[in-house]
């Protein structure tokens, strides 16, 4: 083998990969960058052409729905991490101690992380029925939680925490299992309790594992759409409407394709600002 | 990605003498056992209600079902159409485990065994498409494959799943495959292997738990996705198993039998992958993903 072809061959495995990103994520962002500066709606064809800065004056200055979906984005991102990790890390905590059945119980913990977003619609809708789901037996056997906008938050909240947890716990876990043994070891000669070995040699060397674990699923859940789009459809009164589910009605359902690249572009520049900060915020990979 | 993450062996928090100690800890009871099996009712009550639904009869409200019937089976399976939606979904969710599986071999391989030029742009560009939404993808992926012809066919979900599946199947991969020494690959080749026989020969086999791994994850993401497969696709019979039961939501208030069954067989074989390859994700993301 020649050395020209053997320095290609690490660009010929790559290849598929790359012209895979490069045509469909890629480019199609570079378009949505675009098509933020048309007017283009497929119910409309005839009124298409070019729309200079009119998408975003629309959506800053006439759009309440934008900044609602703005503030219940942010409301949702910060309970459903929040939460996850508290649960999260309180689950992997638990299935990494050895007991008997503990690879049983960790394939009945993490299983909500195989469910989709509509399964998981599906099933605790059933679960809120008024006439025959469980909250009968708790004493309230008339509550529509999701058709109030009192109750319609943490209803949705605590399902998508039965979702999320488990991959917010498998991320953990498989953070733990790099801790060396001997650490604990040699804290607990030292005299350190539980409490002291957890503060001081736990959560150290979790330190990266919970910041790119809450990045990921915090990208995640500003991301995700199904299971509001099929359990409250952003309602009632469009209060559980998150931005990203704002766009994916305007695409799925206007098909207005020129304000809704406008929208998404917003969703771009506030993401990769949040990632940022939070990254610089928490010091991320910083040696310590 | 050290090998070294790879190689050390499972480390254990207690050492064998104190483990035994602990089990008589009545503290152990409160710690462990109580919150497990509270999380476990959160966890498995779900599961156990849909499976009460899908199994009773219409219009029994009682928390056991008995007798057992399956009528909302047949109701879904050949009245509503899930055998169409199950078929699509496997079709989709097979093809894509598979282009999905051989791209991130190829890719993970040279990450893991040459130092090129561009290297690590290609690791921080598989990276931030972790932060690219899918939702924000739907309107450009529509034009693109608009403009394709593939608009109504399953070809536009296997490449968008495909797509959003490789960066992370890549890193993943790339983790299993450090985990192989290269020395024995190294002697395969002095034997007088090319580099690929020796490829087949030696690594592949040892990779069965990075192929499992890559390959299910693939498939569960596919098989769950929603989004694409309700933009792209318009036409009944090419629906997948997602973007039916969100149909059978959206009449919910009709019935809660079929919504139920309509689950149960969108769950069934996700959670049982789910359950057979749980511990290989573990393993690989402890390798790859989080070791960066």
């Amino acid at each position: 083998m020649t050395t020209m072809r053997r320095k290609a061959v690490p660009y010929l495995l790559i290849s598929p990969t790359v012209a895979l990103i490069a045509a469909f994520l890629v480019y199609p962002i570079a378009s949505v960058a675009y098509y933020s500066l048309q007017h283009r709606n497929l119910t409309r064809p005839w009124a298409d052409g070019f729309a200079g800065l009119d998408n975003f004056r629309r959506m800053l200055f006439e759009d309440e729905v934008f900044w609602h979906s703005l503030g219940f984005t942010a409301k949702w991102v910060v309970a459903e991490i929040g939460l996850q990790l508290i649960l999260g890390l309180a689950l992997a905590l638990i299935v990494n101690e050895s007991f008997i059945g503990r690879g049983l119980a960790r394939s009945l913990v993490f299983s909500p992380w195989a469910v989709s977003g509509v399964l998981t619609t599906g099933i605790w809708i059933l679960l809120y029925t008024p006439s025959t789901g469980v909250l009968r037996f708790l004493g309230q056997p008339e509550a529509a939680v999701l058709g109030n906008p009192g109750t319609v938050f943490p209803a949705v909240v605590v399902t998508e925490l039965w979702r999320g947890v488990p991959f917010f716990a498998i991320l953990l876990l498989a953070g733990l299992q790099g801790i060396p043994g001997e650490l604990y070891e040699a804290a607990a000669v030292d005299g350190a309790g539980r409490t002291r070995r957890f503060i001081h040699v736990t959560l150290p060397h979790l330190r990266d594992a919970i910041v790119l674990a809450t990045l990921l699923r915090g990208v995640w859940e500003f991301n995700n759409v199904d299971l509001l789009y099929t359990m409250t459809g952003g309602g009632p009164a469009q209060v559980t409407t998150t931005l990203p589910l704002y766009v994916a009605q305007r695409a799925v359902d206007s098909k207005d394709f020129g304000y809704g690249s406008a929208l998404t572009m917003a969703g771009f520049v506030i993401l990769l600002f949040c990632s940022i900060l939070y990254l610089r915020l928490s010091r991320f990979g910083e040696e310590r | 990605m050290s090998a070294d993450v790879m190689t050390r062996p499972r480390t254990r928090a207690m050492p064998q003498g104190a483990r035994r100690r602990k089990r008589r800890d009545p503290g152990r009871v409160l710690r462990l056992y109580v919150p497990l099996g509270l999380y476990l009712v959160f966890t498995l009550v779900p599961f156990y209600w849909m499976l009460v639904f899908a199994l009773r009869p219409a219009g029994s409200t009682d928390p056991v079902p008995w007798p057992i019937t399956f009528e909302h089976f047949e109701t879904v399976w050949n009245d509503i159409g899930y055998a169409v939606f199950f078929k699509n979904s496997v079709i989709v969710g097979v093809w894509s485990l598979l282009v999905t599986t051989v791209i991130a071999v190829m890719g993970g391989y040279a990450l893991s065994r040459y130092r090129f030029r561009g290297r690590s742009l290609f690791m921080v560009v598989l990276l931030c498409t972790q932060f690219i939404p899918g939702a924000m993808m739907l309107i450009p992926l529509f034009s693109i494959f608009k403009s394709l012809g593939l608009i109504n066919s399953l070809a536009s979900l296997i490449v968008a799943d495909t797509v959003f599946n490789l960066p992370l199947s890549i890193i993943l991969m790339s983790g299993f495959i450090s985990a192989v020494p290269f020395t024995v690959e190294e002697a395969a080749m002095v034997d007088g292997c090319t580099r690929f026989r020796g490829f087949l020969a030696i690594v592949l086999p040892q990779l069965r738990p990075g192929l499992i791994a890559v390959g299910s994850f693939a498939f569960i993401h596919t098989w769950n996705n929603f989004l694409f497969a309700l933009m792209f696709v318009s036409k009944q019979d090419s629906f997948t198993i997602p973007v039916g039961l969100s149909y059978t939501i959206g009449e919910y208030s009709a019935d809660f039998g079929a919504l139920a069954a309509g689950g149960v067989v969108a769950a069934l074989p996700v959670v049982c992958v789910f359950a057979v390859v749980q511990r290989y994700l573990v393993h690989g993301i402890s390798a790859g993903a989080v070791k960066g």
